[in-house]
């Protein structure tokens, strides 16, 4: 091939199209990366002893021991799934009117704004401030998770939930509406045959969420697992963390399984 | 649709029949139930007192914790700017290993379903279970305290996100365009390269930035176990009932987390 008909040759179209933008993302990637890994402060030495020390590590997990402290694993267990239930529960009740609050068709502006400002708070920090926080006002205990997980829950129904009203069929709202419908009843007959599918999809997925993030509110004092997986890890008796590692990947895969299956079911 | 004759032989619509609408009876009687259970074992691990006392704390805590000590920022620029380079190293090397995995994992791409398949998948799921913070506590162990530990925490939970996404848009991408390239006797890799790469390019991008996005959040708590950037500040200043920092801290976090939120979504938005 000649250099002309190289140069004719066909060529992707690059992801970025203007030129100017996409030579600047390079640049500023470029750019990062020797500023981000010039300032990476990392012990090389100790991370070195650390591959020998993770090799001994990971043999101390094996065999996992499920025998020794299954008391005070049974009773991590039963706080992360009492801590998960009743969290889910109070938190998509709770959401419900967040959420309506939260969709423009439905709400007058203020009490749209109150509550979109209640989401974004709820879901901008992470479950474990939240949790310290709970934790410094209403003591050490699994109370403290449940509110945290309710709280994150009403963020995360309130935001999907509201989004799903706000895109809903209007005729149909309309419709019921034209029959002289008050506004609850409009709710009942005209927007909740509309969005239930997905909220209780919604809620499924949310409980699955849920027990994964009770098994780290433990390391703040939040009652759950994850309470018994950091002594166990403080006593150096990785046995034991092995079997409460496995236990949490079990029932996180059937919750997923089962809220996967409940989502494909009604939706 | 269920009918039920009433005494004079006139019919009355229902929704449901008789057996069903006790099943749904029984159904919330059971929800009932555990919940209150449940809330029963929580009940009996609390302490009451502490919680009827909840109200003077908190207005203990806020009236402790405003206002904010403004000056306490110039210390925190530095973990900041950690905290961001935890979140993109991270989701940089969740990408180099989660890309990989993902098309050994897709039903379409995996040179063998019975050996390369399951071994990708049990990564994903591994990956996927274990929170970012439970994997720094590990790694923290493993290397000691540092950002290092924090960057592997992150990259480790992000395999198995990147890795799902992606071969679920690889499993569902157009075959014919596949064939198409197939048939003018291109190769394997050139099919991976000009059939299925530029299909799923823009999914791989918003995904990536996605959670990106999502490890950012998740950054700015590695440091409550040690794993470096601005929770090691937030951790040190509870331990020292410093509540103003604290303040401090969290209105920075609100800052963060808002301008990546609203790069990420820019960026999806482009693309998709």
């Amino acid at each position: 091939m000649d250099a002309a008909a190289a140069a004719r040759a066909w060529r992707p179209p690059p992801l970025i199209e203007a030129a100017w933008l996409r030579w600047a993302v390079y640049g500023g990637a470029l750019l990062y990366a020797v500023l981000a890994l010039g300032t990476l402060e990392v012990n090389w030495t100790r991370a070195a002893e650390g591959l020998e020390r993770g090799g001994r590590f990971l043999g101390a997990f094996f065999p996992p021991d499920f025998v020794t402290h299954w008391l005070e694993i049974e009773e991590g267990l039963l706080e992360s799934l009492t801590m998960t239930v009743t969290s889910t529960v109070f938190g998509v009740i709770l959401s419900v009117p967040v959420a309506l609050g939260a969709s423009r068709n439905l709400a007058p502006m203020p009490i749209y704004l109150f509550c979109r400002g209640l989401i974004a708070v709820s879901r901008t920090f992470q479950e474990i401030i939240i949790a310290i926080l709970f934790v410094a006002m209403f003591g050490f205990g699994p109370l403290a998770g449940m509110l945290t997980l309710a709280f994150s829950t009403i963020g995360f129904m309130g935001k999907l939930l509201a989004e799903d009203i706000e895109d809903i069929e209007k005729s149909q709202a309309e419709a019921v509406r034209a029959t002289g419908a008050s506004w609850f009843q409009l709710l009942a007959w005209g927007i909740q045959p509309q969005v239930l599918p997905r909220f209780i999809g919604l809620s499924a997925y949310r409980f699955d969420i849920n027990f994964r993030e009770s098994a780290v509110l433990g390391l703040v004092g939040a009652g759950g697992i994850g309470d018994t997986l950091n002594s166990s890890l403080d006593r150096y008796e990785f046995g034991t963390s092995a079997a409460i590692l496995l236990i949490i990947i079990a029932i996180v895969m059937v919750c997923e399984y089962t809220s996967g299956f409940i989502r494909r079911a009604v939706q | 649709m269920p009918v039920i004759a009433n005494g004079d032989g006139a019919k009355v619509w229902m929704r449901r029949t008789t057996a069903a609408d006790l099943t749904a009876w029984f159904g919330w009687l059971a929800g009932v139930a555990l919940t209150v259970l449940c809330f029963q074992f929580i009940s009996d691990q609390t302490i009451w007192a502490f919680v009827w006392d909840a109200p003077r704390q908190a207005a203990d805590l806020l009236d402790r914790a405003f206002p904010p000590r403004w000056s306490y920022a110039n210390q925190l620029w530095r973990a900041m700017w950690d905290t961001i380079n935890i979140a993109t190293l991270g989701t940089v090397l969740a990408i180099a290993i989660g890309v990989p995995v993902a098309f050994l994992a897709a039903h379409n791409t995996t040179p063998s379903v019975v050996l390369a398949r399951p071994v990708a998948l049990f990564i994903i799921v591994a990956s996927r279970s274990v929170n970012s913070l439970i994997w720094a506590l590990i790694l923290v162990i493993i290397f000691g305290p540092g950002m290092l530990a924090g960057i592997l925490a992150i990259g480790l939970r992000s395999i198995g996100f990147i890795g799902k996404l992606l071969y679920e848009a690889i499993e569902e991408i157009d075959a014919s365009q596949v064939e198409a390239v197939t048939a003018t006797g291109a190769g394997r890799a050139q099919v991976l390269a000009w059939g299925i790469v530029p299909q799923v390019m823009p999914a791989f991008a918003g995904i990536s930035v996605f959670r990106w996005d999502i490890n950012i959040r998740e950054a700015t708590v590695l440091g409550l176990v040690g794993a470096g950037g601005i929770g090691m500040q937030l951790q040190a200043s509870i331990n020292t009932l410093a509540w103003p920092q604290v303040t401090m801290i969290l209105i920075l976090i609100l800052g963060t987390v808002i301008v990546s939120e609203w790069l990420s979504a820019r960026v999806r938005h482009a693309i998709i």
